[in-house]
Order: C-alpha cells, then sequence, then structure tokens
C-alpha cells in the first residue's frame, strides 16, 4: 500500500471459452498491459483492428519504475487519446543542479522550447500512466481487456499463432493472426519461442526510493556524481506527482540488494543527501537490475515484439517506456496495411529495421551516460572528474557533463521507406525524410491547435501555400487525388493567410509562419507524411505521380 | 585567436539533431582510444595527443591562454 496511491483492480471476468471449449480467433492478440502493450492496442483500434490483450495481473505497475515521459512519447499518447491526462498529473521541471562531491558544480534552466504544444518531458509515476491508458483503452469499441489471464505457451504456425492461456477457471486456447508480444524485459513469449536477446552491454543495480517530503521542496532534478553521502557512485533526485521525490542511488554491480535495501541503511543515506532536518516518509523502496540488450530482431513470422521485450536500456535518459512507445507508434499503421493486404509482409521488416535503429541509438546514448557516470578505468574517472571541474566555469565543460540525456526520437534518415530529396540542398532545417515532425501552432477554421493533432493515423500530403483561396485548378485537382490506389493520402493546406481551398480540401493557418519555418517552407512545398507523423518524402513542387510513388515506398509497394 | 570555451565538436558532413551528440562523439572516442593500456601507457597516450594538438593549434597566445586555464583547476 502507497500513502499516495491507490492501485486500482482490474476486474477479471470468467472467459466465455472455458466453458464452451472453443478457440477464440482473434486477428490480433497483445500480450501485456504495460505501456506499451496499452500504446500497441490503442494505436491499432485507432485503425479499426480489433485487438485482444491479455495480462497475467490485474493492476498497473507496482512500486516506483518510470518517471519521465519525453515530448515524443507525449505527442504519441496524444494521438492514444491520454496526453492531456498524463500532461496535466505530470510535474514540469526547468532548473537541473549538478553536484560533484560536495559542491554544486552549474545549474541550469531548461526552458521550455517555445510554439511546442508538449514540453520537454514531464516527470510522472507509472502507474498513473498505465491507469490513465487502460481506462482509454477499456472505454474504446473492438478493445478487448482480459485481466488475470496468463499466456504459457505459444506456437507459430504458417499464418496463425496458437496461445494457451491460464486462468483461475482453467485453460483456453487462443490462435491469433498476429501477436503483439510486450510482456516485458523476462518476455516469456521469447523464451517459449526460444528466441534469444543479444548483446548484453552492461548491468547495473540502482536503489530506487519514493519519499514523500512533508514541506515544499523544489521541482527540481538533482544529480551527484561521487556525493559524500554515497562516494563513488551517482544519484538522482527528482520530482513525482503528489509531492512524492524519486531517488535513484546507483550501487554497483557488486552490491547485495537485500541489505541495501533496509530502511536502516536507506533512511541515514537519504537525511544525509537532504542535508537537512527535513521532513520525509519513505514510500517505497526497491533494488533493479538494469541490462542493456536487444533482441537481433523485432519480427519474428507473425510474432512482433515491442517495449522491454525487444530491448532494455538502463534508466538514464529514461528510455524504456518512451522508445516502446515509439514502438507501437511505428508498428501500428504497418499492421493495419498489412492485415488490409495493401501492403507485402515485408513492410513489418521495416517495423524492424527502423525500431532497431532507434534501440541501438538509445543503447548508445544510455552506454555513454553510464560510461560517463561510472569510469571504468583510471584514465577515464580522470577524464571525468577534469570535465566537472572544467563545467565549473566553461561552457564546453557543461556541455560534456553526462547525467543522462534526454530521452529525443530516432531520425529514421537511413529508413528503406524514406524517398530522399531530390537535391541535398534542396532544404534547410532537420524535418528532412525520416525525420519525426516538429510541431506548430496552427489555425483551425480560426480555432487555436496544434499541427501534430490534424495529422497522423493515416497519409497526409502537408502543402504549403501563400494564399488559400488563390489555389489554381490543378493544383486543387492533383491534391484530390494524390491516393495511391487503395492506400488514401489526405491533402492539407497549409497557409499563412486565411481563406478557404476549392473542392473542400482542408487547410490550416499558420498565422505566425512557425510551420512554414521549421519546415523550411515556400509557396508549394509538399510533405508527405506518414500515419505515425514521420516524413517520407517532400518536394519544392506539387507532382502527384511523385507523391504516389513515394507513398508505394514507404509501404513496401514499389 | 582567443581560446573557444563554448561547445565546438562537429565533424564534416554529419547531420547532428541533438546539440549534445558532437561532444559525445568525442568523449566516447578519447575513452575508447585508452581501451586496454595500463595506467603509464594512458598517460602516454594523453601527453602524445596534447602535443599532437598543440601543434596543430600553433598559436602561442591561445595556448597559454589554455595552459593557464588547465592549471587554474589543478
Ligand atoms: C527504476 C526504473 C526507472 C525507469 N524509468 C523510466 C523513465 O523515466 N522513463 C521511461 O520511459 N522508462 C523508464 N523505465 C522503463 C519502463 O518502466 C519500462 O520500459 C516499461 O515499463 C516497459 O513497458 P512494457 O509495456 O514493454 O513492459 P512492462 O511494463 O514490463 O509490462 C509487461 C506486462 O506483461 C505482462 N505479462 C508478462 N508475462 C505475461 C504472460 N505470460 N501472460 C500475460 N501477461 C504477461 C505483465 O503482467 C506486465 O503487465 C524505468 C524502469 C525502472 C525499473
Amino acid at each position: 500500500m502507497l500513502k499516495t496511491y491507490n492501485y486500482p483492480k482490474f476486474e477479471y471476468r470468467t472467459p466465455p471459452e472455458i466453458s464452451s471449449g472453443k478457440t477464440l480467433k482473434v486477428p490480433v492478440v497483445v500480450v501485456g498491459a504495460g505501456p506499451v502493450g496499452l500504446g500497441a492496442a490503442l494505436d491499432l483500434q485507432l485503425h479499426d483492428i480489433p485487438v485482444l490483450v491479455l495480462d497475467e495481473d490485474d493492476t498497473v505497475s507496482i512500486g516506483s519504475r518510470g518517471v519521465c515521459y519525453a515530448k515524443r512519447a507525449l505527442e504519441i499518447l496524444d494521438r492514444y487519446g491520454v496526453g492531456e491526462a498524463v500532461c496535466n498529473k505530470g510535474v514540469s521541471w526547468n532548473v537541473g543542479r549538478t553536484f560533484f562531491r560536495d559542491q554544486e558544480v552549474y545549474n541550469f534552466n531548461l526552458v521550455p522550447e517555445p510554439d511546442h504544444h508538449r514540453p520537454g518531458m514531464v516527470n510522472l509515476q507509472q502507474y498513473y500512466l498505465e491507469e490513465y491508458m487502460a481506462a482509454r483503452a477499456a472505454s474504446r469499441p473492438n478493445l478487448e481487456l482480459r485481466w488475470k489471464n496468463k499466456v504459457v505457451s505459444v506456437t507459430q504456425s504458417g499464418k496463425t499463432v496458437t496461445l494457451k492461456v491460464e486462468t483461475e477457471d482453467g485453460f483456453y486456447s487462443v490462435e491469433a493472426d498476429w501477436l503483439i508480444a510486450a510482456d516485458g524485459a523476462r518476455s516469456p513469449i521469447r523464451r517459449m519461442l526460444g528466441l534469444e536477446v543479444e548483446g548484453k552491454i552492461f548491468m547495473d543495480r540502482f536503489l530506487i526510493a519514493d519519499v514523500v517530503m512533508k514541506a515544499d521542496f523544489p521541482a527540481e532534478r538533482w544529480f551527484w556524481f561521487d556525493p559524500p553521502f554515497h562516494p563513488g557512485q551517482s544519484v538522482l533526485l527528482h520530482k513525482q506527482a503528489d509531492s512524492v521525490f524519486r531517488i535513484d542511488f546507483q550501487l554497483g554491480w557488486d552490491a547485495d540488494p537485500e541489505e541495501e535495501k533496509k530502511p536502516e541503511n536507506v533512511l541515514p543515506r537519504i537525511k544525509a543527501m537532504l542535508g537537512d532536518q527535513r521532513e520525509f516518509e519513505l514510500e517505497w523502496v526497491s533494488v533493479y537490475t538494469f541490462q542493456c540488450r536487444r533482441m537481433g530482431s523485432f519480427n519474428h513470422g507473425r510474432v512482433l515484439f515491442v517495449g522491454d521485450a525487444a530491448h532494455q536500456v538502463s534508466p538514464f535518459g529514461a528510455r524504456g517506456a518512451n522508445s516502446g512507445l515509439q514502438d507501437a507508434d511505428n508498428l501500428g499503421w504497418k499492421l493495419k496495411l498489412v492485415i488490409d493486404g495493401k501492403a507485402p509482409e515485408k513492410l513489418l521488416d521495416s517495423y524492424s529495421e527502423e525500431r532497431v535503429f532507434a534501440a541501438d541509438e538509445n543503447l548508445m546514448n544510455s552506454t555513454r551516460s553510464t560510461d560517463f557516470i561510472t569510469p571504468k578505468s583510471k584514465v577515464s574517472r580522470t577524464f571525468r572528474n577534469a570535465v566537472l571541474g572544467l563545467a565549473k566555469n566553461y561552457p564546453f565543460g557543461r556541455a560534456l557533463v553526462n547525467s543522462g540525456r534526454l530521452s529525443v526520437p530516432a531520425f529514421l534518415t537511413a529508413s528503406s521507406l524514406n524517398t530522399p530529396d531530390e537535391a541535398p540542398t534542396a532544404f534547410a532545417g532537420r524535418m528532412l525524410p525520416g525525420a519525426p515532425m516538429d510541431d506548430a501552432p496552427v489555425l483551425d477554421n480560426g480555432d487555436e491547435g496544434w499541427l501534430l493533432d490534424k495529422v497522423g493515423n493515416q497519409f497526409f500530403a502537408l502543402y504549403f501555400a501563400d494564399d488559400p483561396n488563390a489555389l489554381d485548378a490543378a493544383t486543387v485537382d492533383a491534391l484530390s487525388n494524390l491516393s495511391f490506389g487503395s492506400i488514401a493520402v489526405q491533402a492539407l493546406v497549409i497557409s499563412s493567410k486565411p481563406g478557404v481551398v476549392n473542392g473542400g480540401i482542408p487547410n490550416l493557418e499558420d498565422p505566425r509562419g512557425i510551420a512554414a519555418q521549421r519546415y523550411d517552407a515556400k509557396h508549394g512545398t509538399v510533405y508527405l507524411l506518414r500515419p505515425d507523423q514521420h516524413v517520407a518524402a517532400r518536394w519544392r513542387t506539387l507532382d502527384a505521380q511523385k507523391v504516389k510513388a513515394a507513398v508505394a515506398k514507404a509501404t513496401c509497394n514499389a | 585567436m582567443a581560446l573557444n570555451l563554448n561547445p565546438n565538436f562537429s565533424e564534416a558532413g554529419k547531420r547532428y539533431f541533438s546539440a549534445y551528440s558532437p561532444g559525445d562523439d568525442f568523449y566516447e572516442m578519447l575513452i575508447n582510444t585508452h581501451r586496454d593500456l595500463s595506467d603509464e601507457q594512458s598517460e602516454l597516450l594523453n601527453a602524445r595527443l596534447i602535443l599532437l594538438l598543440a601543434n596543430h593549434i600553433g598559436d602561442i597566445g591561445t595556448l597559454r591562454e589554455a595552459l593557464s586555464a588547465a592549471r587554474e583547476g589543478v
């Protein structure tokens, strides 16, 4: 029991298949209702694909796990209908302080980038995130959640995946065309299929404590290198919702988890850390072991791995759930096209290709943070300490201090789904093919809104025009006929002036020109956007044939 | 030339999407270069590296500034 949170208990219902003895047939089964499984289910639901979600438990994530959800994850959660709840409950912080031994080396103020709907990150206990996602999932049609349903075996043959599910009332079978394995770091599904997870890069142990502060304490991020109260290691203090502060003590690999967890060892450490008589109550303590590794490939026949089941990183930089949600974001539309017969199964190879690339970037970044925070040799420690010393006075030193880098989405610039720019110098800025879209404020019929809320779930062609009223008939005609066969492409005109486009083509106003600036757009510029809000291709002039060809490429139909 | 104390790493032809990436690229290369060396060998490597970089910079005024900034915090 926590003092600040009551775990919801989701209702178990006896599955009808137990008495009927029938095998349940579904197009897609998701195993695991953690943040990533729920994300995958909500994504498919947006594509009108019926989903069955099985979870062996009947509540949310227990104790203290994920804390930081970064901008891209929040934007994906917006698409799933839970971004607002997460941002409202979550805590934003701007000031970060870095300490080395007993001194503050420097502090920074992360002023949020203006003109984005979502901040760089919010802090929120993972159980809230899961609670909001589960509530959303439960309210959607075509999405069935079965709690206390444990998958005990999986086999794959041809185009069918067969699962055996255990409940307190007995067993039943499920036959699915596709299985999404979101069953976490230990992934029983992975084991049942005899698949390996490769590349153990490093392992580390952390003592995680949640404390409730009795008095005001600033909403700041404090990071200590080698503090006197925990010599040779690192400590992170973060604010979460409900005045609960999260403290991560790095323990090193040789620590004894049981010994470290004892209150008589934890409490003095926290007292020394807070450095005064501030009152607090211990809400949660546990020791976590982290590994950094990933599967060689995230798709195996009709089984698709997402989230921690596919890849695990150390907590520096908060990448687990953030990257898992991006897996769901990447997979949903591809699976939809394959199920509908509009794209070959090969499109799912690109899911693995793109998300393996992203996982490697995450692994690289958290390995770099770990190497900085826990130097592995004498010379490495000397360099680390030199950086911290220089950081006190010099900006370049501050930039090198690596106490965990903010999770940012991968730029899939090498993806085989992209259509490269026609000329390498045609565009400035960072919205190149493969980039996750930058947000921008827009007006929709005079109402304030955000670009990212206006696109997604299907292909869009964003057409930049000076004056929406002045589009000629040929352009309107081309914009109305961009679909590639049965794959729809919705045109959306964006312009600095208000107005109406002929032919019923929707349009947005970009009153301050921020979208045009972020996309380096001129009159006539076209962006082809994937259903997961990544840029697929872009041109300086509209040519419907080129748009169709790029859609074909982005769906493995070329 | 005044000593540049602002973040200054980049690689020709490489596009960065995060401000921290070029510095982290360098730092990883630096630590990797020392891999499997004894402490004594690492010390020698560092000395060689300083000499190579100092010659590349060449400007004695800049080097004087760097030397004194380095000495200040030790
Ligand atoms: C201390 C700590 C700090 C972290 N900090 C962050 C952070 O700041 N930001 C961030 O993004 N991430 C963070 N993470 C990582 C984050 O918690 C995980 O990446 C995330 O929970 C992964 O989600 P998932 O849905 O893939 O797996 P899980 O959340 O592990 O969910 C797996 C689900 O599968 C179910 N399941 C397992 N086996 C079966 C079976 N046989 N049948 C049916 N159901 C089954 C389980 O009941 C569970 O609900 C942190 C983790 C820890 C431990």
